[in-house]
């Protein structure tokens, strides 16, 4: 099981980590006790993410997936994002370890729940 | 990049004087051990040599020594050897020991697995209680491969001999590390390993008490007394015997610089990170393991930051193994997952210095505080 340069990259220096604090939506999905667990903060202007942060507890595919997710749905339109799929990501790192495909790679999970929050406030 | 090995539990460096007690045994002394000229009494020879070292370092007879494959083997040998009606072992055994049990139970045996406490530690009153009429065979391993939690086999060794029921020790973790006579702790059946202790891997024995009966697992000639045929890996076996004897003879100088460098290790992570707890019995531990949990972060995360420091380790959530289960054996001790996932094992080896301990304090603060920045378990 060895993860690809990109997966490294992202783990080693995380792109986009933090909270927002008057965000306009988060998502959070995951838990603790399987090991991985990611929120991610959205702020939104004129239908476009125009902020993203994430925080993550979990192995170093959970932090490269979330990282990556981040930098992919910055300036996407809120449809863009909400078509954003986890296999386009792990896709954008060159790949994950099969072992890690389903448990560790949430954050296009956690985005779309931030988007679907977001909306349903507004 | 200078690399730091800290994973002595999964295995070691071959040691140079082993390397060249070896090296004959592939090109000059290259006999089968069973031939009757000369070439082949060289190999039985050094056979016959390396089962008495063995031997000696078990407190036990050469011809009570069996030369296997290594760990897995003899554990296997053991148990599918004299394993039936009833079987006890305990929750926290290496897989070579709780798989085996499944295949017995597969096979009409019954198996309890007796639980630990927090620290590791099976409760002989709890082997005694488990014991039927049925009951052929005790099996609880000497010291715990994560942990390094060392059991009472002494203790459970008169149980069972009180019982008339056999018992086993898988000692792959502790020959070399900690005293063991098979006499004084009353133990029929033993399982040891080389590359644990600096010698090859694809080496290990069993010992097997004078008069048990044990069926073997390999049918063919007539080699270790008819207990295991293939013909014997010479080389191996000679690697395996000098390791050993090595590990004696050093015994008390490499306890020393273990519990040296095992103590800076843990003193030192506590004094530098907060919400750490150390795994396992404070006491009643192997010289060389230190498992360690990070509030906070997740083990594999940490592992790959130090991985890329140049700093080997484990993790006790098996996440970076095929099987994302959290570790059985920090599941018995009654964690929670989410703590057992954050959980570090530290084993050190000879060749490790205080200067690389030193190195691994520097930059474990830093790694620790760059995963607790982002992770949304952490307070503030």
């Amino acid at each position: 099981m060895d993860y690809s340069e990109k997966v490294l990259d992202h783990f080693a220096n995380p792109r986009n980590i933090g909270e927002i604090s008057d965000a306009d939506g988060v998502g959070t999905v995951g838990n603790p006790a399987c090991g991985d667990m990611t929120t991610v903060y959205i702020r939104v202007k004129d239908g476009r993410i125009t902020d993203i942060k994430f925080k993550t507890f979990g192995c170093a595919a959970a932090i490269a997936t979330a990282s990556m997710t981040t930098e992919l749905a910055l300036g996407k339109t809120l449809d863009e994002a909400l078509a954003m799929s986890r296999n386009d990501v792990a896709d954008a790192l060159d790949g994950l370890p099969p072992v890690k495909m389903h448990c560790s790679n949430l954050a296009a999970d956690a985005l779309h729940a931030a988007i679907e929050e977001y909306l349903a406030k507004s | 990049m200078k690399r730091i090995y800290l994973d002595h539990a999964a295995t070691t460096a071959v040691d140079r004087e082993v390397v060249q007690a070896m090296m004959p045994y592939f090109t000059e002394a290259y006999g089968n051990a069973s031939s009757l000229h000369s070439f082949g009494r060289d190999a039985r020879n050094a056979l016959n040599a390396s089962r008495q070292t063995v031997a000696d370092a078990l407190g036990a007879q050469a011809n009570e020594i069996i030369f296997t494959s290594g760990g897995t083997e003899s554990d296997n040998l053991a148990l599918k050897g004299v394993g039936k009606g009833h079987v006890i072992t305990s929750s926290i055994e290496h897989p070579a020991i709780l798989s085996t049990c499944r295949y017995l139970e597969d096979h009409g045996c019954d198996v309890t697995y007796v639980p630990v406490d927090s620290a590791g530690m099976v409760d002989p009153g709890d082997i005694e209680s488990a014991i039927t009429g049925d009951t052929t065979l005790i099996s609880v391993m000497h010291a715990n491969n994560e942990i390094g939690t060392i059991q009472p086999i002494g203790k459970i060794g008169s149980i069972a001999k009180d019982h008339g029921i056999l018992f086993h020790t898988d000692a792959v973790q502790s020959f070399g590390k900690t005293e063991i006579d098979v006499q004084k702790m009353n133990i029929d059946l033993l399982s040891i390993s080389s590359h644990k202790i600096y010698g090859p891997k694809g080496v290990g024995a069993l010992y097997i008490r004078k008069g048990v009966k044990i069926e073997p697992l390999m049918h063919g000639g007539g080699h270790e007394m008819g207990m295991r045929a293939s013909t014997e890996n010479i080389p191996g076996i000679v690697g395996f015997a000098k390791a050993a004897s090595l590990a004696i003879e050093r015994f008390e100088q490499d306890t020393r610089h273990l519990t040296g460098l095992q103590d800076m290790l843990i003193a030192g992570v506590m004094d530098s990170i907060d919400d750490v707890t150390l795994n396992g019995h404070p006491t009643e531990r192997l010289p060389n393991n230190a498992n360690l949990r990070f509030a906070f972060v997740e083990g594999e995360s940490l592992l790959m930051h130090l991985d890329m420091k140049g700093i080997a380790v484990s993790t006790g959530s098996a996440c970076s193994s095929a099987s994302l289960d959290p570790s059985h054996v920090l599941l018995a001790l009654g964690l929670a997952p989410e703590d057992i996932h954050g959980s570090i094992r530290f084993t050190l080896g000879r060749g490790n210095t205080e200067s690389e301990i030193r190195y691994v304090l520097e930059v474990l603060p830093e790694i620790v505080g760059k995963l607790r920045a982002i992770s949304p378990l952490a307070g503030g």
